[in-house]
């Protein structure tokens, strides 16, 4: 059980820095996720932290105390790779009591924690087979097994169910999530799932280019992103953004339009915006409704219906040229090829001050 | 099947016959014309016609035995000693020569002795050179396999590191394999040379001249040592090369996953490098096991057998006597007994490094 604290933390590559002042705290006992896009650092985030990569700049503390100079094994924390980076040739046994053979723990204590870190992964039936024996799901049990043997104040987690297919990703997820609440203890989750975020998350870091975008709570961050980049990252399908024009700004409104959206009043959020500026206006494809007809917001051609069973993915075409995407109730047919009536409700949409890309 | 193999598949078997038909004539006939020669009285040129004669061949080759010598007693029954002290034992070639009380040592020549209390025990064999061949191709290969495996697995692990200019590392250890061991030998005659030889004005330098020098190969304790020295080092970049081309293929993430566990130097290498090296080590050892067997082409250049046979191999006998001096039946023999040796050690190692 620890804290860790990450304050101005930089990585370079000879001139390329790839993490550029990242600074993070994470409470004992929490379950932090860190998501974004491929080469957003998070990895190699997660990689300074387990010792693996030296922390160019900037300090790393655990439990209080700093731990950029110490080498992996003397930091306290364990480590679930994507690839499970489990020993072919040893059972699952010898696997999980790696660490504990290494650094010559006794038998009687050694079977005692084989045996707790079966139990609590359910794997006792397995622990006499070869990795080559098992499943992918069983093989990344074996490495979380191996972590947990380790009794370490930081679980870290690199990616550790993209290997698994669909199904078995969802039961594994759950899992990782039960062990949370099990164990009580620290841990550094990292993803490009933005599933798997906002469903384990305690805490999201949202990265982009080696910088943290937004970290908060999975909710605070869907509801309120604090960026362009967070709303369009978290949520699926992702938000819909229109190009608008400030027409005015009051205390904590902003009124935009466009000339395919009618004027509309959404809070400002504290955000600077100048009258006459460019704007982005951003809607979740869960608020976006078909309206009365001439009473709509905006008008948006149907293109293409996907029925998911619980929601129904309408794809739009609007006037200026941009694709919005609605996700409506199940039961609602569209017939493809319609000009509909679109509306939504404003205090629910976000302004951003930064031009759509 | 079989018509349609042969009649309607023409084409198919005229590509086939020129590699099938090669490798018939230069691999297996011949393989197989050795077991059959080496039943027989073949020479090379002999207006005799030839004739079979069962395993007589490998008789002489393989008769071996132990006998023993009593010492020689004066009439009063005292050990006679020489002048020098040491014990007087009969003549071996009294027994072995027309000694009708001892038929089975007829034709059989002294190969080693040792002393069991007062009587000497004496090695005898029909073939001595063949014997003595035996031993050192084996005391060969039983030095060489390990230790140009061992050393060529560190060189592999030196130059399996990220470094700048690692690669003329990996080409410097490589370059003595290129250059052929023909060359290599011719050179090495001159390093080992007696008179003003490299190694030994590098020794004598290095000891501020209380180094000697001595003949590498002109000295039964040292001439075989010289060439398995050579041997190795000309060899081990080969080896160094497999043994890297295995260390790839070991997933760095088992390396990062045992830095975690807090493994030192030597358990990442005892727990992860040397599993993962299994299948390359059987390969390594079973090539190095067979070239070793091979020696030929040093010892045909640097020493011809010699001195006092202490450097005659197998193959080098097999060669020797086929070509040296006609004896084409005696060399199949040499050679099917040689392909059986090293077969069972194959075969041997294979079992001893199975996959349990």
């Amino acid at each position: 059980m620890a804290t860790v604290k990450l304050r101005g933390a930089r990585k370079s590559y000879g001139d390329v820095e790839v993490i550029k002042g990242v600074d993070i705290d994470i409470d004992d006992g929490e379950f932090v996720v860190f998501v974004g896009p491929s080469g957003c650092g998070k990895s190699t985030l997660l990689r300074m932290i387990a010792g693996l990569e030296d922390i160019t700049d900037g300090t790393l503390e655990i439990d209080g105390e700093r731990m950029n100079d110490l080498e992996p094994s003397k930091r306290g924390i364990a480590m679930v790779f994507q690839s499970y980076a489990i020993f072919p040739h040893m059972t699952v046994r010898e696997n999980v009591a790696f660490g504990l053979t290494i650094n010559k723990v006794g038998k009687v204590e050694k079977a005692a924690k084989v045996a707790e870190a079966a139990r609590i992964l359910q794997m006792e039936h397995l622990l006499d087979r070869r990795p080559s024996e098992l499943s992918g799901g069983q093989r990344q049990r074996v490495a979380i097994g191996r972590a947990i043997v380790r009794d370490p104040k930081v679980f870290l987690f690199d990616e550790p169910l993209s290997n698994l297919d669909a199904a078995l990703r969802m039961d594994m997820r759950m899992e990782i999530g039960k062990l949370h609440q099990d164990l009580g203890a620290s841990m550094i989750y990292v993803t490009h799932d933005q599933v798997e975020a906002m469903t384990l998350a305690d805490k999201i870091v949202v990265l982009k280019d080696g910088m943290v975008m937004q970290a908060g709570a999975p909710m605070e961050l869907y509801h309120e992103p604090a960026n362009l980049f967070v709303a369009g990252f978290l949520g699926a399908p992702s938000m819909n953004f229109l190009q608008v024009k400030v027409d005015d700004i009051g205390d904590d409104w902003v009124q935009v339009s466009s000339t395919v959206l009618a004027s509309v009043k959404v809070p400002s959020k504290g955000r600077g915006f100048t009258t006459g500026q460019t704007a982005t206006l951003g809607i979740r494809p869960q608020y976006l409704m078909t309206g009365i007809e001439g009473e709509g917001m905006l008008q948006g051609k149907v293109v293409l219906t996907e029925r998911l069973g619980s929601e129904t993915v309408v794809n739009l075409a609007v006037a200026d040229g941009s694709t919005l995407i609605a996700a409506i109730a199940e039961d609602a047919v569209l017939v493809s090829g319609n000009e509909m009536s679109w509306t939504f409700d404003p205090a629910l949409a976000h302004a951003f001050p930064e031009p759509l890309e | 099947m079989a018509s349609k193999l042969t009649t309607s598949n023409r084409a198919g078997w005229g590509f086939a016959i020129p590699g099938f038909g090669l490798i018939m004539l230069f691999i297996v006939i011949p393989f197989f014309f050795a077991f059959y020669l080496s039943l027989t009285n073949q020479r090379l040129i002999s207006p005799n016609p030839t004739e079979f004669v069962g395993l007589s061949n490998y008789d002489r080759l393989l008769s071996i035995s132990v006998l023993t010598l009593e010492p020689e007693r004066d009439d009063a029954g005292a050990v006679i000693r020489e002048d020098d002290g040491a014990i007087a034992y009969p003549r071996v070639r009294t027994l072995t020569r027309n000694n009708p009380d001892y038929p089975q040592y007829q034709g059989m020549r002294e190969w080693f002795r040792w002393h069991w209390g007062e009587n000497a025990k004496v090695v005898v064999a029909k073939d001595v050179v063949f014997w003595k061949s035996l031993r050192n191709t084996l005391m060969f290969v039983i030095v060489v396999a390990p230790v140009q495996a061992g050393i060529a697995l560190g060189l592999a692990l030196l130059v399996n590191q990220k470094l700048r200019g690692i690669n003329v590392y990996r080409a410097i250890y490589f370059m003595p394999v290129v250059v052929s061991i023909v060359v290599v030998s011719l050179l090495f005659r001159f390093i080992y040379d007696g008179n003003d030889g490299l190694l030994n004005n590098v020794l004598s330098f290095l000891t501020f001249g209380l180094f000697e020098g001595r003949d590498w190969l002109g000295d039964p304790n040292t001439a075989l040592g010289s060439i398995k020295a050579m041997s190795i080092w000309q060899g081990v970049g080969f080896h160094m090369v497999i043994w890297l081309s295995g260390l790839q293929t070991i997933s760095p993430t088992l390396y990062e996953a045992s830095s975690i566990e807090g493994a030192s130097k030597w358990q990442t290498f005892r727990y992860v490098t040397w599993p993962g090296l299994r299948n390359t080590a059987v390969l390594i050892l079973i090539v190095i096991t067979m070239q070793a067997f091979a020696l030929f082409a040093q010892v045909d250049i640097m020493t011809r057998g010699g001195p006092l046979d202490s450097t005659t191999t197998v193959v080098f006998q097999a060669i020797e006597r086929g070509y040296g001096k006609q004896d084409i039946s005696g060399a199949s023999t040499i050679s099917v007994i040689l392909f059986l040796l090293v077969l069972t050690i194959s075969l041997t190692q294979r079992y001893l490094t199975r996959e349990k």
